[in-house]
C-alpha cells in the first residue's frame, strides 16, 4: 500500500519477492543490498532458522532518488519459500504494491514453481488483490545451472500475463537489478493512473 | 479488500506529531511511533538515537501481523497490545484500527504508565486516522498523477 507523505515529501512502496523454497528471493535481495550505495539503503534484516532459511521474511528499504521533489523509497521483501510457512507468505502480502515472482530454472524444481505460482495467485485473492492487475515481473532464475529447462519452456508454463520475463543469476547479480526496475516501474506508472 | 494509499498532508502530519511528543512526555518514553499495520513509518517523535526506525516499523508490523495470525488461530480477532520487556529498554505496541502506536521505554517509565498513556490517546489518534483515509484519493492529489515516462526512467539511471 503506498503511502505519500506531504510533510516529509516521500513516497514508499512495497515489492514483494515470492517463489518456491531455494529458488533466490533472499539472495537477489543480497546482491542489491550489497550492490547499493550504504546511503541508498537501509539495513537488511532477515529473520531466518539457523540454516540461513527464511523463516518469516527479509526486508531492506531502498531509497531510488527524487522524482518532483518526492523521495522514492521501496521497501522490499521476500517471503519464506518453504511450503509449510503459507500463513507466514499471507501476511507479508498484505499492502504490497508489486510482486516478483522467482522461478527456479532447474528440471526438478518446475513442479514447485508451478505450486507455489498458483500459491501465490490463492493469497493474493485472499488478501483482495489479483494478480492480473498488479504490477508483477517474473524472473527466471539460476540461468548459469546446466540442468535448466529452456525459457521458452518455462514461460510457457509460468507466465500468466504480459509481464516483463528476466532471466537472472542472482548469485552473481545478473538479472537481479532489471527485474527490480521492472517491477519499480511498473508500480510508478500505477501511482500515475490512480 | 486492499486498503487504500495513505496520503498524509502537512498539517495532519504536525497534527500527530504534536500528539505523538505529548503522549512521550507523559509517558516518560524514550521514543514513540506511529506505523502502518503494512510496515510503513508515519510519524516518529523522540530519543531516536541508533534506532533504524525503518526496520524497526516494519519489524513491529510483522510482529502484530504473527500474532494477530495466532489471535485468529484461537478464535480471537486479534490482540489489541503487545509488550516486550527487555532488561532496559522495552516496547509496548497498540493496535488503533489500521495503525500501531510504538513506544519504546526505559527504567525512567513503566509498563502500566505507558498503557495508561496510550490507552489515552489512542481514541484521538483513531479519529485523526479516520479523517486521513477518508479522504478521497483524488489522482490530481498525487505528486506522480503528471509523472512522465523519462522521470521514471531517470531513477534508473
Amino acid at each position: 500500500m503506498t503511502f505519500i507523505n506531504y510533510a516529509s515529501r516521500e513516497i514508499n512502496c512495497k515489492i514483494v519477492y515470492y517463489g518456491p523454497g531455494l529458488c533466490g528471493k533472499t539472495t537477489n535481495l543480497q546482491h542489491i543490498f550489497e550492490a547499493t550505495a550504504p546511503q541508498a539503503r537501509g539495513k537488511l534484516i532477515s529473520l531466518a532458522t539457523e540454516t540461513d532459511r527464511t523463516l518469516f521474511f527479509d526486508f531492506m528499504p531502498l531509497e531510488l532518488g527524487t522524482v518532483r521533489g518526492f523521495k522514492t523509497r521501496f521497501h522490499l521483501y521476500t517471503v519464506p519459500g518453504q511450503v509449510f510457512y503459507d500463513a507466514s507468505r499471507k501476511l507479508i502480502l498484505k499492502g504490497v504494491d508489486g510482486v516478483v515472482f522467482v522461478a527456479d530454472s532447474q528440471e526438478e524444481r518446475m513442479d514447485a514453481n508451478v505450486e507455489s505460482l498458483y500459491n501465490l495467485e490463492e493469497n493474493l485473492r485472499a488478501q483482495g488483490y489479483d494478480l492480473m492487475k498488479l504490477p508483477y515481473v517474473l524472473q527466471l532464475n539460476k540461468r548459469d545451472l546446466p540442468n535448466v529447462v529452456p525459457v521458452s519452456d518455462l514461460t510457457a508454463e509460468l507466465i500468466r500475463k504480459q509481464e516483463p520475463i528476466v532471466e537472472a543469476v542472482a548469485s552473481t547479480g545478473a538479472g537481479v537489478f532489471d527485474t527490480l526496475k521492472a517491477v519499480a516501474k511498473q508500480v510508478l506508472t500505477e501511482l500515475r493512473k490512480s | 479488500m486492499p486498503d487504500t494509499p495513505i496520503l498524509l498532508r502537512e498539517q495532519q502530519y504536525h497534527q500527530i506529531k504534536a500528539v505523538l511528543a505529548r503522549l512521550r512526555m507523559d509517558s516518560s518514553a524514550r521514543v514513540v511511533f506511529l506505523v502502518d499495520k503494512d510496515g510503513q513509518e508515519i510519524a516518529v517523535q523522540g530519543e531516536i538515537g541508533n534506532i533504524d526506525s525503518t526496520s524497526l516499523a516494519s519489524l513491529a508490523a510483522g510482529n502484530v501481523a504473527a500474532t494477530g495470525g495466532m489471535a485468529q488461530l484461537i478464535g480471537e480477532k486479534e490482540f489489541p497490545t503487545l509488550s516486550h520487556e527487555g532488561e532496559k529498554e522495552s516496547i509496548h505496541i497498540s493496535v488503533i484500527g489500521r495503525l500501531l502506536l510504538v513506544i519504546v521505554f526505559d527504567e525512567r517509565s513503566t509498563l502500566g504508565l505507558v498503557k495508561l498513556r496510550s490507552k489515552q490517546v489512542s481514541q484521538q489518534l483513531s479519529s485523526m486516522i479516520d479523517e486521513i483515509t477518508r479522504a478521497d484519493f483524488e489522482a490530481s492529489d498525487s505528486p506522480f498523477a503528471e509523472i512522465t515516462d523519462e522521470d521514471i526512467e531517470s531513477l534508473f539511471n
